[in-house]
This record gives structure tokens, C-alpha cells and sequence, in this order.
């Protein structure tokens, strides 16, 4: 169930546009944030159900657009490392591999007490001060081993 | 050259509506209010301004499409979807000096006569959407925005659209379908969003960047703004530097400054002093070139005479050590990962070229690998609705015509040449 704040968010976005379809990306992420980081079949059900949509067709734009997590739950610290060019030019794999060691999971994958996830993203337009990483809302840049795992332990 | 777009970058609390008008910020909103839309549309084709986002077509002209009929609602759209890897210029703006690009938005509905305007932005950019959207809701408290703005009779709404993971949203048109709601696929052209854009209404699209000229076209002319670097390429530019540099970071120097300047004079040169191999000179869309392109002006006519585009300025260097195998193979990647699925050529295609260039790169080539890219290649090029498969294309094009023989090596050999 989305919370009275999330549905009041939705009414909130319907208010930018002529017609109820086109908040239906806004209120997907204000769902999605309800719910700790991922969309459940639920939350889009309900979602549908505020914007005179059909389910279907909810899924349809969750699908496509990579920031949804449909039915993906995740950590609570969702880290995206970049592994686009600026990023690889500056050692990005490396990086991917000390997070997987550290955290001993692969990338893709969750650690066992829900705490990190770990993926991989395109470009997130930090190439100046690359390599980059986002965690949850926050970019992180000009990233090396030792700055990587001070991040990690200051996460609680 | 005097800072245009990057003049507050470091002031401090640029980004607060108070500390932007005692920089002068909003002057040129009046003087553009008491000034009339042809006026203004015929200003901004005088200075030469050309879009920023990596077209460069006329801002001026783009304009001047928009029907004049003011009984039919217009609207007006900033590209703020910033996603071609190794650009980071509009973040800049935004994150920064954010009233600049709501001014220049004002300015521009204004003279086109939209009535409301959309910044559609990438979702990722979360600090930069609560910077909009307070600067914004400052610029509503001080009547820059809402009804009869600053008593000119002028109404217009803002509001910050966040996309949610998806490069192609920076296609005109798919940015249009993703905020009426829909899988960003572009639609077919004609029509042009000038005649039928958001909602079916005249709609133009504008970067970041391009709107932010703005402001400084109407304080400071045409003419000032024309007589910038290149006659048919003028003005200031925001040059993105990242990779194997020294001081990578963004740069706002006139059009036509050359690779060599950016380089080895503002940003200090390469790495730890090596040779430089290649360098991308607009986003990987377009094509490398190499050292001896060097001297070759940043416009777009000049990089265009290479073979190249400038793009949306993102200058990408790569050192002697690096491997174009597996940077094509990155590049080819983020495409298939980015293709939206729409046409069979780009969809079918950029997994293609990603899977081949996937087995080069791991030592598993098969002899006729580089024909076989060269002819998929040829399949996508100009065969889909959009050009994401021509910037694929494009880039992987230029990887083979001048390093062939490092591709035919990691078939051959299976290993790497650097």
C-alpha cells in the first residue's frame, strides 16, 4: 500500500501536466522511493489505479526506463558504479572488483543482511572527476580503492 | 576570453536567486519583456547561436517555425537529459548556477510564445532537480514566473520533468513521449515538434546550454555574441575534458579553439606526460581522431571537415597505453544497453557489434570478425528512426579507419597490441 504521503506526492505531480498519463514517471519514483527502492506489482496496481491507466501499460513505462526496480528488490545502499569510457579510461573495472571482493558479492547481486547492492551503470555525467559511483541519491567521485572503502565503512 | 556561461560558477550562492541578481542575473528578462517576439527570434538568428546539444542547427531559425497564431498553445522543452558519455557541461549549469537556464528559459518561451515549459532532466541528477526546483519556486516568490511576469501581460509556468534512466530520451521526440507518459521511442519526422511537438502542439526543444546564451545575447547583441570565434560557428562553448589529462574538468572557451589548446594548454597535457593516441572530440557518438588532427578547431564545421562532430563538446582523451578494442567494445556496449528497441537495425544490430566486439576484446575473435563488423555496420547506418544507431555506427567506423589493424591483431593473435 503507498503511504498517505506518497499518494499525496502523486496529486501533488498530476498538478504539472494537462493530463493524468503523463505523471505516471513521477509517480512511479515517488512509489518506488515508498517502497525501499523497488516497485512491487502492488504499488504499480495502485499507481495505475490514481492515473486512469491500465496496469499494463504502468509496467509498460516501468519496464522501460533503467532507474525502475520492478519487482527487483535491492539494498539499502544501492550502489552504481560507472563503466562507461571516461570512468574505464581511470581504472572503473578495477574498482568493480575491490567493491566485489570487499563486499563479497558479485555485481548484480545483494549482500545477505540487505545492505549493499551492487551494479553497474552507463554514464552518469561525472566524466571530469571520474571514476564515479552513485549510492542511493549521492554521487561519489574521483574514486580510488582507499576512498572507496572509507565510503563503505561510513555506511551504517 | 570574459566567462558567458561559467561566470558564476564559483561565485558563492550563485544558485540563490538574490546572490544571482546581484551578479546581474534577470536584467536581460526585462529588457527581453519590453521587447517584442520577432524581434527577439530575429536577434538570436543574428548572433548565429547554434544548438548545443550537438545538432548544431539555428537556434534563431528553429525558432522561427513555431506558428504565430496565439490562440494555439505552445510549449517549450529543455534537454537536460545530458546522457552522451563524457559530457557533464549542462550538470555544471545546472547544479551551479541554475537561474542562468531559468532566465534564458523565460526569454525563450517568451519570444516563441509558449505558455509553459518543461526541463526534462535525467533522473540521476538528484541534487540537480531539488536545485531547479528551489530555484524555481524562488524565481514563482519573485514574479519571474506565473501570471503577467513583471507586468508584461506574459504567463508562464515551469516545472522540472525527471526522466529515469534512459539515453535515448535525449532524442527530441523521445523526451516529448516520455512526458506524456510513454516508453521513450522517437516518433517519425516530419512532423517537426515545431508544428506538432508535446500534446500535438508547437513545441521547441532547446539544451541546456543553448538556452543558458540567452540572457547574455539580449544584454549584450548579436554582434558581440557573432564576432566569438567562427563566423558560422560562433560564440562560447563549454568544452568537457575527462580521460587520460591532467586538470580534466569543463572549459568555456570560444568555438574554434583547437584540441591542441584544450589539451596540452588548459588542461596541462596528458597523464604522466605520455604520448596521446586518440581523442573523441563531441561524446561517443562521434567518431575518434587522432594526434594529427590536433590543430583542428572545436566548431562544428571544422570537426565536421575531419570526419567528426563535435557533438555536445565532451572531449574524451586516450593515452598511447589504451586499447581501442575495448574502448569500442565499452562504447558499442553502452549503445545495445541504450537502443530503445524500436527499429530492428539499431535494436538487433548494436547487440551485434557488442557480442563481436565482446569476443576480440576476450581473446575469442573469429577470422573475418572485422568484415563482419564492417558490413553490420553498413546495415544500421541511415536505417532508423533515430540517430542512435548512426552514432554507433559512426564511432565504431572511426575506431577501424584508423586503428584496423589493432582490431585485426586481437583476431589474429588473440591478445592485445598495447
Amino acid at each position: 500500500m503507498l503511504s498517505e504521503n506518497a499518494k499525496k506526492d502523486i496529486q501533488a505531480a498530476l498538478r504539472k501536466y494537462p493530463n493524468r498519463r503523463s505523471a505516471v514517471m513521477d509517480a512511479l519514483r515517488i512509489a518506488q522511493a515508498d517502497g525501499g527502492g523497488s516497485l512491487t506489482k502492488g504499488a504499480m496496481e495502485e499507481v495505475a489505479q490514481i492515473l486512469d491507466m491500465r496496469p499494463a501499460e504502468v509496467n509498460a513505462a516501468a519496464a522501460f526506463y533503467t532507474m525502475y526496480n520492478v519487482k527487483k528488490p535491492v539494498g539499502r545502499y544501492y550502489i552504481q558504479v560507472c563503466r562507461n569510457i571516461s570512468c574505464s579510461l581511470l581504472g572503473a573495472e578495477h574498482l568493480i572488483k575491490h567493491m566485489e571482493k570487499t563486499l563479497g558479492i558479485k555485481t548484480g547481486e545483494t549482500t545477505k543482511d540487505s545492505k549493499f547492492t551492487i551494479t553497474t551503470v552507463e554514464c552518469l555525467g561525472s566524466c571530469g572527476t571520474a571514476p564515479m559511483m552513485q549510492i542511493n541519491d549521492d554521487f561519489h567521485e574521483n574514486l580510488t580503492t582507499e576512498k572507496i572503502d572509507g565510503i563503505l565503512k561510513s555506511l551504517k | 576570453m570574459e566567462k558567458v556561461l561559467l561566470k558564476n560558477i564559483d561565485k558563492p550562492d550563485a544558485y540563490k536567486i538574490d546572490a544571482y541578481i546581484r551578479y546581474g542575473g534577470y536584467k536581460a528578462l526585462e529588457t527581453a519583456l519590453k521587447s517584442d517576439r520577432d524581434h527577439l527570434i530575429q536577434l538570436v538568428k543574428d548572433s548565429g547561436l547554434r544548438g548545443r546539444g550537438g545538432a548544431g542547427f539555428s537556434t534563431g531559425l528553429k525558432w522561427s517555425f513555431i506558428p504565430k497564431d496565439p490562440t494555439i498553445p505552445k510549449y517549450l522543452c529543455c534537454n537536460a537529459d545530458e546522457g552522451e558519455p563524457g559530457t557533464f557541461k549542462d550538470r555544471g549549469i545546472m547544479d551551479n548556477d541554475p537561474h542562468l537556464l531559468i532566465e534564458g528559459m523565460i526569454i525563450s518561451s517568451f519570444a516563441i510564445g509558449a505558455g509553459t515549459a518543461y526541463i526534462y532532466i535525467r533522473g540521476e541528477f538528484v541534487f540537480g532537480i531539488r536545485r531547479l526546483q528551489a530555484a524555481i519556486d524562488e524565481a514563482y516568490a519573485k514574479g519571474f514566473l506565473g501570471k503577467n511576469i513583471l507586468g508584461s501581460g506574459f504567463n508562464l509556468d515551469m516545472y522540472v520533468h525527471s526522466g529515469f534512466g534512459a539515453y535515448i530520451c535525449g532524442e527530441e521526440t523521445a523526451l516529448l513521449e516520455s512526458i506524456e507518459g510513454y516508453r521513450a521511442q522517437p516518433r517519425k519526422k516530419p512532423p517537426f515538434p515545431a508544428l506538432a511537438g508535446l500534446y500535438g502542439k508547437p513545441t521547441v526543444i532547446n539544451n541546456v546550454e543553448t538556452l543558458s546564451c540567452i540572457p547574455a545575447i539580449v544584454e549584450k547583441g548579436a554582434k558581440w555574441f557573432s564576432s566569438i570565434g567562427p563566423a558560422k560557428s560562433p560564440g562560447p562553448k563549454i568544452f568537457c575534458v575527462s580521460g587520460h589529462v591532467k586538470k580534466p574538468g569543463l572549459y568555456e572557451l570560444p568555438m574554434g579553439t583547437t584540441i591542441r589548446d584544450i589539451v596540452y594548454n588548459h588542461c596541462g597535457g596528458i597523464l604522466g606526460d605520455k604520448k596521446l593516441k586518440a581523442v573523441i572530440p563531441g561524446g561517443v557518438s562521434a567518431p575518434m581522431l587522432t594526434g594529427k588532427d590536433l590543430d583542428t578547431p572545436m566548431d562544428f564545421d571544422s570537426i565536421a571537415a575531419k570526419g567528426s562532430m563535435l557533438g555536445s563538446g565532451a572531449v574524451i582523451v586516450m593515452d598511447e597505453t589504451t586499447c581501442i578494442v575495448k574502448m569500442s567494445y565499452i562504447i558499442n556496449r553502452f549503445f545495445s544497453h541504450e537502443s530503445c528497441g524500436k527499429c530492428t537495425p539499431c535494436r538487433e544490430g548494436t547487440s551485434w557489434l557488442t557480442n563481436v566486439l565482446g569476443r576480440m576484446e576476450h581473446g575469442e575473435g573469429r577470422p573475418g570478425d572485422v568484415e563482419l563488423l564492417e558490413s553490420l555496420c553498413g546495415n544500421i547506418f541511415g536505417r532508423t528512426f533515430c540517430p542512435l544507431g548512426d552514432g554507433a555506427v559512426m564511432a565504431l567506423r572511426g575506431a577501424l579507419k584508423n586503428f584496423r589493424h589493432e582490431f585485426q591483431h586481437h583476431v589474429d593473435k588473440k591478445a592485445c597490441l598495447v
